[in-house]
């Protein structure tokens, strides 16, 4: 930690790095669209009618800013720091990805892009692409594994009724990694006219970057509302992280608020020592999908199968700004397994009526773990990313439920 | 004379490829030597191979489905470079599987086994730290791609610490599936060569001894991948046959061009 900046929030480099991960490794045709997109990106910074247009889709057609609701039976239950939850399971499409999604398609458009393509794992990310695909006219193909197309019905049948073509991948282990593979492919072969909307905090430089600040409205509203609501900044943040973009967007804003205590929740699976996807607690630093961060890997660089019962946490890697702030300690990422995470979605659902995406369950069942061990003059902002309608299959399943 | 400049000093070099451990690797090899090819590219198999289409994305799976590692590769290309000690080899393939022992350890185990250059498909210039360094202090030429989308604005950093040859990828496309037009591939190819002393090689999407020919014109190489790729996938163990018959067929007509030509 000796050469820290001043701020921890100033990054990436100009070369798209945090510390030693992110860069941009892309096959050398996609090397000039991406050079392209960091300098539209560049130009959008500094454009007041691009942010105004901006705000004025997350407002009027999100449904921005989302709730912070004190979810007291859940901290009466747990009897120790007092929970609040950011409700991005609130948001149009029920999910956090819409608002990285507005933010790109009018990128897109600044661009005079007039296709739009983007990958999925549970589909929520390829439900907000779809949506604003038609929301601004623009043909779209969604990628997506065809064990999460099997798995993820009415998510791909929302956006096929979004008028989007959804393409089932069928190489690989047939996820998320395999969707963005796929993706790539199609984007390299279409550069002209495609834009390709990333739905996490990864890939090739500026991705991580216009991600992360798209998704960091959520840390700012929760910071003005934590402070309407107790005068005071929470002690403690908890989100899921399978790339890492809710995440990201909630911890942005408090990186510099060192009072602040900051957790990340890596899916883990049938456990650490089984079938997981917790990159950081058993990865180690490789480079794949445009960016070197922790990836799920043998000694040879083969990646390996991730593992969840969340469809969203499914992938082998997670965002490298998460690896930097997991190398340098600002960020604690702690993994909770497939069968804490159902019962976490089973207890929020009956205590505070709240159905809660099965990648949120993870960060319910760490503040379950947290909580009761912090006092209750604590605060801890738990961000509830997304609404669980979609998992119900899942769950009936896993809970020998026949629908 | 290094091994790439003698090859390419004959005339119009065919560059074959196929993916390590997809097959009877060094029975497949011998029959594209034994069958004319210049230079020999060697794919190391990764799990998520971007940039490749159908046809090398499943030789990459066969290969790994078969327990191919980093060591087995290294001792084929050590095994090749002892039976063939003038046929430059290169390897190709992901910076992922490069990288994982470190660019140091990987350019090392290049020295050792002979191989004359390495192709890495998602390091590009921007990102040459990565293993340029490692490469070049070892003697082995790292290998640059150039695209139909590379603008002359980007083209010095492409070829600055370029070495070998130059990889023209003559479609903005995966590997194996379109072709791109004659007239756009001579137009890419004078260009390159008016920036560069390095041979132009042109891949991707060249399947047949016609299409060879009419890019060995005014290519120095030409790369031809998937089609051979495809006749291990048709023949398994039994593919070296067929390949030394169509490398033939490919490297007559690419070594004929010249003298057509002029």
């Amino acid at each position: 930690m000796t050469d820290l900046p001043n701020s921890l929030r100033t990054g990436p480099d100009e070369q798209g790095h945090f510390g030693a991960f992110g860069g941009r490794y892309v096959a050398e045709t996609l090397m000039p669209l991406i050079l392209d997109l960091e300098r539209e990106y560049r130009a959008a910074q500094v454009d007041n009618a691009f942010r105004a247009e901006f705000d004025d889709l997350l407002k009027n057609y999100v449904g921005r800013p989302s709730p912070l609701w004190l979810a007291q039976r859940l901290t009466d239950h747990l009897g120790g720091a007092k929970i609040y939850l950011k409700r991005e399971d609130l948001n149009h499409t029920g999910a956090h990805k819409i608002n990285n999604c507005i933010g790109q398609i009018l990128l897109a458009k600044r661009m005079g892009k007039t296709r739009i393509i983007a990958e999925t794992g549970a589909g929520q990310h390829g439900v907000a692409t779809a949506t604003v695909a038609a929301l601004f006219g623009l043909p779209c193909t969604i990628f997506m594994g065809a064990v999460d197309v099997a798995r993820q019905q009415p998510n791909v049948f929302r956006m096929k009724l979004l008028g989007a073509e959804v393409v089932a991948v069928e190489s690989g282990a047939k996820t998320l990694k395999d969707a963005m593979n796929e993706a790539l492919r199609h984007w390299v072969a279409n550069v002209h006219d495609t834009f390709y909307i990333i739905g996490t905090v990864a890939g090739p430089h500026p991705y991580p970057e216009l991600v992360r600040d798209f998704q960091s409205v959520i840390g700012d509203e929760a910071k003005a509302q934590i402070l309407e609501a107790e005068g005071r900044l929470p002690d403690m943040l908890i989100a899921p992280v399978g790339g890492g973009s809710n995440a990201i967007g909630l911890f942005h804003p408090f990186l510099d608020d060192t009072g602040v205590e900051i957790v990340g929740v890596e899916a883990a699976g049938e456990g650490l020592d089984g079938k997981h996807a917790a990159s950081l607690a058993g990865g180690r630093p490789g480079i794949l999908h445009g960016n070197k961060t922790y990836l799920l890997q043998d000694e040879d660089g083969q990646i390996t199968e991730a593992h969840s019962i969340s469809a969203g946490l499914d992938y082998p890697g997670i965002g490298p700004e998460h690896s930097w702030l997991h190398d340098i300690g600002r960020v604690r990422y702690e993994p909770v397994t497939d069968a804490e995470a159902l019962a976490s979605f089973q207890k929020l659902t009956k205590l505070e009526g709240i159905i809660p995406a099965l990648e949120s369950a993870h960060a319910i069942a760490a503040a379950e773990r947290i909580a009761p061990t912090l006092g209750k003059d604590k605060i801890i902002i738990v961000n509830c990313s997304g609404r669980g309608d979609k998992d119900i299959f899942t769950v009936a399943d896993a809970l020998g439920v026949k629908l | 004379m290094t091994r790439f400049a003698s090859a390419f000093a004959k005339g119009p070099a065919l560059i074959a490829f196929i993916t390590a451990g997809d097959g009877d690797t060094a029975a497949n090899l011998d029959a594209l030597v034994a069958g004319g090819a210049d230079v020999i590219e060697l794919g190391m198999p990764f799990t998520d191979p971007m940039a490749d289409g159908p046809a090398i994305q499943a030789a990459n799976l066969r290969s790994l489905a078969k327990g191919t590692t980093t060591g087995d590769i290294f001792a084929m290309a050590a095994a090749f470079r002892h039976r063939h000690p003038d046929v430059p080899l290169v390897l190709m393939g992901y910076a992922n599987p490069m990288t994982a022992r470190g660019a140091d350890w990987f350019a090392a185990e290049c020295a050792k086994a002979g191989v004359d250059g390495v192709i890495c498909v998602d390091i590009p210039s921007e990102e040459d730290a990565e293993l340029g360094p490692s490469l070049r202090a070892a003697g082995v030429d790292l290998i640059r791609l150039a695209t139909p989308t590379t603008d002359p604005a980007r083209l010095p950093a492409v070829l600055d610490g370029a070495g070998g040859f130059l990889y023209y990828v003559s479609v903005a496309g995966i590997t194996g599936l379109q072709q791109a037009a004659q007239a756009s591939i001579e137009e890419a190819v004078a260009r390159l060569k008016a920036a560069t002393d390095l041979p132009v090689a042109v891949g991707f999407g060249v399947r047949t001894p016609e299409q060879a020919a009419e890019i060995a014109k005014t290519a120095d190489g030409v790369v031809v991948g998937s089609a051979f790729v495809d006749i291990i996938a048709a023949h398994g163990d039994g593919a070296a046959p067929h390949l030394e018959a169509f490398t033939r067929t490919l490297a007559d007509a690419i070594h004929r061009a010249k003298e057509i030509a002029a």
